[in-house]
């Protein structure tokens, strides 16, 4: 288990060290220089500014610079906003991004594997229809389309939930709705199958003749051991629910990490956008780590081994 | 006792009848005529089908239909809702959207199908050798596919799209560069399994060459998961596209595609809402019907499925 564990460690670094040359090339291949924008500015103090954000030094020299603030946690000034850090706007944005998107979280797991167990459970009856519809909706509409449409029959037509902003709970219900919708679908479909799949099973005919209610038999043996392929969908959660809430927050003008990330795009403010790539993809490494260390500590049947010549 | 005698005309000649016995009472059907069979029978496969082919008629079609082009404004009668004029209306710039739409559909098919075959090149070549070869070449070729799988797909082809002129080159480029890994991985599976197979032994005992067995034993037999991946790849190229196209990293104007009408329809939305229905409308088919004939092949060719 350590063993693996350490492996695993390594690649993430490993990972990590290739995204951070790839964003660090790519961003200073990219056409125009961060001041180009500004009139035309005396030699002097175009040599301070680079000297400042220390674009004098060689291309190599500047990556090894890279390379050692990122590993100390540091990625620097914002090229745009002046005299704000990177780390300020991340340390600002994510608690935002982080409380809406556990609530998507928590939705999509809620909603997804209720729909799915009354597929199931109502297998080829309309409930299973009518479930598998919504999921098939949530998996065929874009989240950035669903949004502006929930927006628009809930917010602006209806005018039940308020429009956009972050303020009160109820500011929360549609973006985290919208972000969810996808992930929800793919959930509700995993768990209709994989219960389908453990409804067969001999173990659910014992109980049954052991004379356990229908609910206990339905909470206690097949939703339990159906929720496997959910627990493995977690990683890919994670993932859907962080890009997703680039337009999500944009749309619902949420100030968090995915709403900076989207403005640091259109303004080509490449210490932002380096910084924010590298803190996602430390933060999906990490998560993707966990679930998998959680899901071999649910699943006694996985061993936590090279996976070498399955 | 009176012993009858039975005539010999009472006497039949039962079985014995070689000729009738082996005859195949049916018509043997080839592996892919069984799967066709079972596709068949899924209505809502045939339904994503059914819509497929209307898309892609409509979307060398459809720009013929109607006097206007994609590209020409006037400015006069922008913002029109739909019409007999203009049957999906006209954008900001007094643009036709119906013609803009089928338009769009070759544009939006064009990048989720070239996605899918470059996806398809690279995987299959990349995982067939690592699985074919084995040993220490499939340990570095699968240790590299592992290091670009943990690379956040969006956050690359987002990277990608900023530095590159956008265009719709590179935006199917950004897509593959990590793309790939998804089918290079499922072909080695598969090649892993299928390499100790008897035939393949009796080929190699034979002589053929690995580019013979790979092209002629392996990857013809690991087609129908290759199909599943290709199918279900379209749909998710189509959705980053409209993704991209809403980050403002889409195709560049004049050109219609789907994202970025239903990108500009999200700005107009509050006024103008059928802006944004009937891109939504056929991002949302598109997908819908790759997603259902995905999960119709997986079904058919389960062989547990099979009756």
């Amino acid at each position: 288990m350590l063993k693996y564990i350490g492996k695993r460690l390594l690649y993430m670094v490993l990972t990590l060290w290739v995204i951070v040359t790839v964003t660090f090339f790519l961003m200073r291949a990219a056409p125009g220089s961060p001041f180009s924008g500004e009139k035309e500015l005396p030699p002097a103090i175009q040599a301070n500014l680079e000297a400042y954000y220390g674009l004098d030094k060689s291309l190599f020299m500047q990556y090894v610079d890279y390379l050692i603030s990122v590993v100390k946690w540091d990625f620097g000034p914002s090229l745009k906003y002046k005299g704000q850090s990177v780390n300020d706007l991340i340390s600002e944005g994510f608690p935002v991004s982080f409380a809406l998107g556990m609530e998507a979280i928590f939705l999509a797991l809620a909603l997804g594997v209720l729909l799915g167990a009354v597929a199931a459970l109502r297998h080829n009856k309309w409930q299973d229809y009518t479930a598998m519809i919504i999921a098939v909706l949530g998996i065929s509409v874009p989240s950035f389309i669903m949004a502006s449409g929930l927006q628009y029959v809930l917010a602006i037509k209806w005018s039940v939930l308020p429009v956009a902003r972050w303020e009160s709970f109820a500011h929360t219900i549609l973006p985290a709705l919208a972000l969810a919708s996808t992930p929800m679908a793919f959930i509700a479909r995993l768990t209709r199958s994989s219960m389908l799949e453990v409804i067969g099973n001999d173990y659910i005919k014992t109980a049954k003749s052991k004379g356990l209610n229908s609910t206990e038999i339905t909470v206690r043996h097949t939703i339990r051991n159906a929720m496997m392929p959910v627990v493995s969908y977690m990683g890919p959660l994670i993932s859907a629910i962080l890009t997703g809430s680039f337009v999500i927050e944009k749309i619902f003008g949420i100030p968090g990490l995915g709403m900076h990330f989207v403005t640091s795009i259109t303004n080509r403010d490449y210490s932002v956008i380096m910084g924010v790539t590298v803190f996602f993809s430390v933060l999906l490494l990490v998560s993707i780590l966990l679930v998998d260390i959680a899901y071999s500590l649910i699943d006694p049947r996985i061993k936590l081994a090279d996976k070498k010549g399955e | 006792m009176q012993q009858q005698k039975i005539p010999k005309e009472l006497f039949e000649q039962v079985g014995g009848n070689t000729t009738d016995s082996e005859k195949i009472s049916r018509p043997s059907i080839s592996f892919w005529k069984d799967v066709w069979m079972r596709f068949k029978k899924n209505k809502l496969a045939m339904t994503g089908v059914v819509l497929l082919v209307i898309l892609a008629i409509m979307s060398l079609v459809g720009p013929h239909l109607t006097p206007y082009n994609y590209y020409e404004n006037d400015l006069m009668s922008a913002n029109q809702p739909p019409s007999g004029e203009h049957w999906f209306g006209t954008d900001e710039l007094g643009r036709d959207v119906f013609t803009r739409i089928w338009n769009g559909a070759q544009i939006s098919l064009f990048i989720g199908i070239a996605a899918a075959l470059i996806d398809l090149a690279i995987g299959v070549i990349w995982g067939g050798l690592s699985g074919y070869i084995g040993g220490r070449t499939d340990e570095y070729m699968m240790r590299f596919a592992d290091i670009l799988w943990a690379i956040p797909y969006l956050l690359m082809v987002i990277l990608l799209m900023v530095v590159f002129e956008p265009g719709l080159g590179t935006m199917i480029a950004a897509m593959t560069i990590t793309g790939w890994i998804n089918m290079a991985r499922i072909v080695r599976g598969q090649v892993l399994q299928l390499k100790s197979q008897e035939y393949v032994m009796a080929a190699q005992t034979l002589g053929a060459n690995t580019s013979r067995i790979m092209a002629k034993h392996l990857i013809p037999n690991t087609m129908g998961p290759i199909l599943i991946t290709m199918t279900l790849t379209v749909p998710n190229a189509i959705f980053t596209e409209a993704f991209l196209s809403y980050l403002g990293l889409g195709v560049p104007q004049p050109l219609a595609s789907w994202g970025t009408m239903a990108s500009d329809g999200v700005a107009a939305l509050q006024y103008y809402p059928w802006r944004l229905f009937f891109p939504a409308l056929f991002i949302s088919l598109t997908i819908f019907a790759f997603n259902v004939i995905g999960d119709g092949l997986r079904d058919a060719l389960d062989p547990r499925l099979r009756k």
